[in-house]
């Protein structure tokens, strides 16, 4: 298990390297010189050429790619193109704190809502109520968020009158129940489907059978002895909360009119702010690898089995 | 027992699948839907990008059965063109990501294991460790300018023209911008399916035999690790679909005047631009492109549970 653990940090830091590099390279292939893009109508030849030496823009790749590694272990990930001499986490911060808390009313509905129903469609399995939670819930899941962020506007925004169309206002704001619904309910129905399955596994393990025999109440077996071994496997999908803040909820961020990351993301690869993008997909990444490697050794201690 | 034996494994899977009627329907809707979008050019009933500014904005009539959109195109005609870019873009997404790097690297890791193994999982997790819908979004951001100018290249070295205005860029750009998240996933599968037979005894008498590595990998490993590798690709199709569609709804995907049914929906919605004024009046004009999109998404997780109780009984996912 150590073995494990250990070959998981020393393999993280290497995978984070080439990831970056390969957005780094990306971003580098991507249309429009820097300092063309810096310069605007001011763009002349020689101030193109004079701004591409100081910015280091003639060095070979590799070169570039290890000053900018250096940089944002220190949180320095450059400039931003656009928004001239902004840094690129100046603006990025205040957006992911937005995101984040988007994505945390979604993972508290999601979980709120799929695992109950999907521990009971478990309990039920073998009656109607199973296959209706787990179609109508796909039935939810399927349906696009392009058509339940509008609908969800003109009932309640257009029609009703109860909110703005759009906006943010925080953690703590009614603006925040509807993009909070429209990703949280759909979202709710994986937790469903691995909640579901994985109580179907406890309930017929031989511990189970035998604390029936043993005349335990109900309430004892469902929550001490099943849903404490059907949840553990449910922590991984933890990690899809983090995948969702880096678009997973973009769309619902673009039709609401949120600034979150994915507006960012965007307007940057709009208006070929590279920087920002390639800023927000290593610290997103970044973000992805750690929350795996902590789930998955928390997952080993847990559970000794795995390796 | 005799007449067991004569059922072949087909008929065992048909007569399975016809017990289960919400597939069956699925399986129609799908049928329905897919040939509509693959006989887009005889059934439309318009030009898709013919508009006609003294009939915006109308509802379905005897002329335009869908009605019109807000430059008077014909909505019936626009859909279903839609529906046939992501046809096509499923089949290559599908085709290069799912049969080529999926199947055949994870054929490749399970059964030679050693370095080759270690090289194609070791790349698979640089890829997932990216968030996918940003990763797609920065390769069809970054790949289209240097697929056009590839294209431009082709037309002038060799004389064609029309690759451009064929929308082989969109396609290219789309299936390599959804490529990278294709095949992971099959792959691990396919590889974990190889690992538990390799050693089966049948794999090693082949071996013994002098039998090629090639033709044990198709001939005796592959049929027997088919029916995982149907149930995933059958729950993928639908997030494939899905993924064009969003991709074009941001402008990245499908380009006008070609339409797709993320364009005809970012159309509507603005895509939460300035002026919402379209959802406003006429949110009705969503709902054509979204049932599609709905059905084939919906109908897909469907079939993929159908196939999955028939192959993988034990299997509860």
């Amino acid at each position: 298990m150590l073995e494990y653990i250990l070959k998981r940090l020393i393999w993280t830091p290497i995978l984070l390297l080439i990831a970056s590099f390969f957005v780094f390279f990306m971003g580098n292939i991507a249309p429009g010189d820097p300092a063309e893009l810096i310069l605007k109508n001011r763009a002349t030849p020689e101030k193109i050429n004079a701004l591409r030496e100081e910015m280091g823009l003639n060095k070979p790749l590799v070169i570039r790619y290890f000053s900018y590694i250096k940089k944002a272990v220190k949180g320095d990930l450059g400039d931003s193109y656009i928004f001239q001499g902004k840094k690129v986490t100046e603006l990025l911060i205040p957006k992911l704190l937005v995101s984040i808390k988007l994505n945390i009313a979604v993972t508290i509905i999601s979980v709120l809502i799929g695992l109950p129903l999907g521990f009971y469609a478990a309990k039920r399995r073998g009656s109607w109520v199973d296959p209706t939670i787990v179609l109508s819930m796909l039935f939810l899941f399927a349906m696009p968020v392009f058509f339940t962020a509008p609908l969800l506007i003109t009932i309640f925004a257009v029609k009703l009158g109860w909110i703005q169309a759009s906006g943010w206002n925080g953690f703590f704001d009614k603006q925040i129940i509807l993009p909070a619904l429209t990703i949280g309910i759909p979202g709710a129905a994986i937790y469903v489907r691995y909640m579901r399955a994985s109580t179907l596994d406890v309930i017929d393990q031989d511990y189970i059978r035998t604390a029936f025999s043993k005349g335990l109440n109900n309430y004892t077996i469902n929550y001490k002895h099943i849903i404490r071994n059907s949840i553990l496997p449910i922590l991984t999908l933890l990690g899809f909360t983090i995948a969702g803040i880096f678009g997973g909820s973009l769309i619902v961020e673009i039709i609401y009119g949120i600034p979150g990351v994915s507006r960012l993301a965007l307007d940057a690869i709009y208006q070929r702010d590279f920087p920002v993008l390639t800023a927000l997909v290593l610290i997103g990444s970044t973000m992805l690898v750690l929350a795996n490697l902590i789930i998955d050794i928390a997952y080993t201690i847990v559970d000794p089995r795995i390796d | 027992m005799n007449s067991f034996n004569q059922k072949t494994l087909f008929s065992i899977f048909l007569n399975q699948l016809i017990k289960r009627k919400l597939a069956l329907i699925c399986i129609s809707i799908l049928f329905i839907i897919y040939f509509i979008g693959i006989f887009a050019p005889i059934l439309s009933t318009h030009d898709y990008a013919e508009t006609n500014l003294a009939k915006t904005q109308n509802g379905p009539n005897m002329e335009n059965w869908l009605g019109t959109d807000r430059l008077g195109r014909d909505i019936y005609t626009r859909v279903i063109w839609g529906i046939q870019n992501t046809i096509i873009i499923t089949l290559i997404t599908i085709i290069t990501g799912s049969f080529i790097l999926g199947i055949s690297l994870g054929l490749a890791a399970g059964y030679f294991r050693g370095k080759i193994d270690i090289f194609i999982m070791r790349l698979g997790e640089v890829i997932s460790a990216f968030p996918d819908i940003l990763l797609i979004i920065l390769l069809a951001a970054t790949l289209r300018p240097s697929i056009i100018s590839f294209g431009h290249y082709i037309e002038d070295t060799f004389g064609f023209r029309g690759i451009l205005s064929s929308g082989i860029v969109d396609y290219l750009v789309i299936g390599i911008a959804l490529l990278p998240l294709s095949w992971f996933g099959l792959m691990r599968l396919v590889r974990g399916q190889v690992l538990s037979i390799r050693n089966a005894e049948y794999v090693q008498a082949a071996k013994a035999m002098g039998t090629s590595n090639f033709v044990i990998l198709f001939r005796h490993i592959f049929p027997n690790i088919l029916s995982p590798i149907i149930v995933s690709i059958s729950f993928s199709i639908g997030a494939i679909a899905l993924s064009e569609v969003m991709l074009s709804f941001f402008g990245l995907g499908v380009q006008p005047p070609r339409p797709s049914l993320g364009v005809m929906i970012g159309d509507v919605t603005a895509r939460g631009g300035a002026s919402i004024s379209v959802l406003r009046n006429h949110p009705e004009q969503l709902l054509a492109p979204i049932i599609v999109v709905w059905l084939m998404i919906f109908c897909w997780n469907i079939i993929g549970d159908a196939l999955n109780e028939i192959f993988n009984p034990k299997n509860q996912y």
